[in-house]
C-alpha cells in the first residue's frame, strides 16, 4: 500500500485525487455532525441556562411543573433518578442474559448453530423501539398485573424489561467478539492443565476478556439511557421518585419526547427541554467515553 | 488490482449519487415553486390562535386543499391570546379561540381595524371523566375532582369518595393525566383548579387521548380524563356536577349543546368583519357536514347536526 502511494504521489491521476478528497470529506463529516448537533442543542438552551435557570433546583428538586400558571418549577431530580434506576434495573436483567448468551455462542455452539444464533440476535436488534413500547403497553402490562398483583403494569420493571431486551443484542455481539479475541492457546493451556470447561471460562476466559465485556455492558447501558419511545410507553411516564421496581417513573428522554412537540419555540420550557438534552448528551458521552477507554485498554494488552 | 478499482469506483459512484440526493432535497425547490406558480390565482387565508384547536385547524386546512384550488390556509398556534392579538392588529383573517373574546378585545379590534370581529362556534371541546367499568362509582363533583388531582389534595383513596372498590385492593386512586403541555391538560386543570393551583405530581401522564382510555380500561384503580369520543366498553364515563349539591349531568352531545355538562367549552373562530369571498367559503365549509366530520374525527364534539 505504501509503495503504491509513493508511486502515485508524484504522478497522481485526477480521479484518485477526487476519490481521496471525497472519502476524506466523509470522514470529517461525522465529526462536523456530532459537534453541529451538540452546538445546536446547547445554543437552544444556552439563553435560559446562563440567565434565569436555577441550576441547583434543576438538578436537585423533584418538582417538574413546566406549565404551571402560578409557579413554574423546573426540577429534574425525579427524572434523572428515573433514567438511572430504569437503566440500572435493565442492566441487572440484561447483563446475565447477554453475557450468558455470548459465552454460549462463543464457547459451546457448533459453528452452524452459531450462525443461526447471530442472525436471530441481529433480528432482535432490528425491532423498532416503538414496537417494544407497544408490547410493554399491552402484553407486559397485563403480565405484570397478573404476576405481581400490581394495580397497574406500566412500571419501572416493565420499562427495564423492554430496555433489557433492546440492549441484549448489543451486549451479546460485542461480548462475543471480546471472547473470540482471547487466543486459543489460553484455552488449550487451561485444558491441558486439566481444567473443566466451566473452569476454563470462569478462571481464564472471563478475566482475559474482562475489558471487552465491560465495554459491551457500558454500550448496552448507553443504549438504555438514550432510549425514548419504549420507556415513554412502558414506564407510566409519571414524575415520581422511584421507590421500587413496581413504582411508575418518568425518564429524561421521555420528557423531551412528550413535551417538545407542543411547546412554543424559544419559550423557557422549550429551552429547559434542550438543557435536558445537554444533560443527556453529557451522560451518554461519559458512558461512551468510559467504554472507549476500556476498549482501548484491550487493544494495548 | 482490476477488481479493487472497480469496487472503488462503484462505491464512489454510490456516494456521489447519495450526496447529490442530499443536495437536491436539501434545497428543495418545492415551496418556492408552488408559491411562484400559483400565487396569482391563490388566496392565502391566515389562521392563527388556540393551541387546543391547532391540530383541528391543521386538519381542516389539509383537507381544504382537496376542496378548492383557489385558496389555501396557513395555520399557526401560539394560544388563544396570540390569535386575538393578531386579530386586533389585523394580521390574520381568522383567529382560533378556545374561549370567548373579551369585550375589551372586541372594542380594541373594532377601533384598530374598523371592522367588528364576527364570532363562529365551530365545535365543542368536552372532556369525560373515565373510570374502569367495574368501579362502583357513577357520579362525581368538580370539587371532588379538584381534591383528587390538585396539589396536596385530600382525596387519595377510593374510600375517601365513600365507595368500597373491591377490584382495587390497594384502595389507592391511580390518577391518569396527560403530558403537561397538551391543551386537554390545560383545560382540565383550569376547569378543576382555576389558574392558581397545580396538579399533584405522580399521575401517569400519557401521550394521547386514546392511551388514557386504553390504560383505564385495563386498570380498575384508575381515574382519568379524555375526549368524549374515545369511550370503549371497558370504561365508564362519570356524570359530573359543577358543585356539591348541584345536579349531575352525563357527558352526552345533548348536555354539551345545552351547556349543562360542566367540563365542556365551545371552540370559536373569529373573522375580521363579516366574512367575504374565500374566507366566507372556508368558514361555510368548516360548518358544513364535511368540516364537522373532521371535528368528530379529532375527538371534539361537532355542532348539532341539522
Amino acid at each position: 500500500m505504501n509503495i503504491l502511494r509513493k508511486k502515485s504521489a508524484a504522478n497522481l491521476p485526477f480521479s484518485e485525487t477526487v476519490i481521496e478528497t471525497l472519502i476524506r470529506l466523509c470522514g470529517f463529516s461525522c465529526i462536523i455532525f456530532v459537534f453541529g448537533i451538540f452546538f445546536f442543542v446547547f445554543r437552544e438552551g444556552a439563553g435560559f441556562l446562563f440567565n434565569g435557570l436555577d441550576l441547583g433546583q434543576f438538578l436537585t428538586s423533584p418538582e417538574w411543573y413546566p406549565t404551571s400558571l402560578s409557579n413554574k418549577r423546573y426540577g429534574t431530580f425525579a427524572l434523572i433518578l428515573g433514567t438511572l434506576s430504569v437503566t440500572a434495573l435493565a442492566m441487572c436483567i440484561a447483563v446475565p442474559f447477554g453475557l450468558g448468551a455470548a459465552i454460549f455462542v462463543s464457547e459451546f455452539c457448533s459453528p452452524k448453530l452459531r450462525e443461526t444464533f447471530k442472525i436471530i440476535i441481529e433480528l432482535l436488534a432490528a425491532i423498532p423501539s416503538v414496537v417494544w413500547g407497544f408490547i410493554g403497553l399491552t402484553l407486559m402490562n397485563q403480565l405484570i398485573i397478573a404476576v405481581f398483583n400490581a394495580p397497574i403494569g406500566l412500571t419501572m420493571l416493565n420499562g427495564s424489561i423492554m430496555l433489557a431486551l433492546m440492549s441484549v443484542p448489543i451486549i451479546v455481539s460485542i461480548a462475543e467478539d471480546a471472547l473470540k479475541a482471547v487466543p486459543d492457546s489460553y484455552r488449550e493451556a487451561a485444558e491441558a492443565l486439566g481444567a473443566t470447561r466451566w473452569q476454563v471460562i470462569y478462571r481464564v476466559l472471563l478475566p482475559a476478556a474482562k475489558n471487552g465485556l465491560l465495554a459491551a455492558v457500558l454500550l448496552g447501558a448507553a443504549r438504555s439511557i438514550g432510549e425514548t419511545m419504549a420507556v415513554l410507553m412502558a414506564t407510566g411516564h409519571s414524575v415520581n421518585i422511584p421507590s421500587g421496581p413496581l413504582s411508575w417513573i418518568r425518564t429524561l428522554t421521555a420528557t423531551i419526547a412528550a413535551e417538545l412537540g407542543e411547546v412554543a419555540r424559544g419559550a423557557e420550557h422549550y429551552q429547559v427541554l434542550f438543557i435536558i438534552g445537554v444533560l443527556l448528551f453529557t451522560i451518554t458521552f461519559v458512558v461512551n467515553l468510559i467504554a472507549d477507554l476500556v476498549i482501548k485498554g484491550i487493544r494495548q494488552q | 488490482m482490476q477488481k479493487y478499482s472497480r469496487t472503488g469506483y462503484t462505491i464512489i459512484g454510490i456516494l456521489v449519487v447519495v450526496a447529490c440526493g442530499f443536495v437536491i432535497t436539501g434545497c428543495s425547490p418545492k415551496d418556492g415553486e408552488s408559491t411562484a406558480g400559483e400565487a396569482a390565482a391563490q388566496v392565502i387565508i391566515k389562521n392563527k390562535g388556540s393551541d387546543t384547536m391547532v391540530n383541528l385547524a391543521q386538519a381542516w386546512a389539509e383537507r381544504y386543499i382537496d376542496v378548492t384550488s383557489t385558496a389555501s390556509v396557513e395555520v399557526s398556534g401560539g394560544g388563544s391570546g396570540t390569535g386575538v392579538a393578531a386579530l386586533i392588529n389585523g394580521t390574520v383573517d381568522i383567529a382560533n379561540c378556545s374561549r370567548q373574546i373579551k369585550p375589551k378585545e372586541l372594542e380594541q379590534a373594532t377601533q384598530n381595524t374598523g371592522k367588528v370581529p364576527q364570532e363562529f362556534i365551530v365545535g365543542y371541546d368536552a372532556l369525560a371523566v373515565y373510570v374502569h367499568h367495574d368501579t362502583p362509582l357513577n357520579k362525581i363533583t368538580i370539587p371532588q375532582l379538584a381534591e383528587i388531582y390538585g396539589e396536596d389534595g385530600t382525596i387519595t383513596k377510593w374510600s375517601d369518595l365513600g365507595i368500597a372498590h373491591e377490584d382495587c385492593p390497594s384502595d389507592k386512586i391511580i390518577r391518569i393525566s396527560r403530558q403537561s403541555n397538551s391543551g386537554t391538560y390545560f383545560y382540565f386543570r383550569e376547569a378543576l383548579l382555576g389558574k392558581t393551583r397545580d396538579f399533584e405530581l405522580g399521575s401517569l401522564d400519557l401521550h394521547g387521548s386514546k392511551d388514557v382510555v386504553e390504560v383505564i380500561g385495563r386498570t380498575p384503580c384508575a381515574i382519568g380524563y379524555s375526549g368524549m369520543g374515545y369511550a370503549t366498553s371497558h370504561v365508564k364515563m362519570l356524570e359530573v356536577a359543577i358543585a356539591d349539591g348541584a345536579p349531575y349531568y352525563a357527558p352526552s352531545l345533548e348536555n354539551v349543546l345545552a351547556k349543562t355538562y360542566p367540563i365542556a367549552r365551545p371552540l370559536y373562530m373569529y373573522s375580521l368583519g363579516e366574512p367575504t369571498g374565500e374566507v366566507k367559503a372556508y368558514l361555510d365549509w368548516i360548518l358544513s357536514a364535511e368540516g364537522q366530520k373532521i371535528v368528530e374525527k379529532l375527538g371534539f364534539v361537532p355542532l348539532a347536526s341539522n
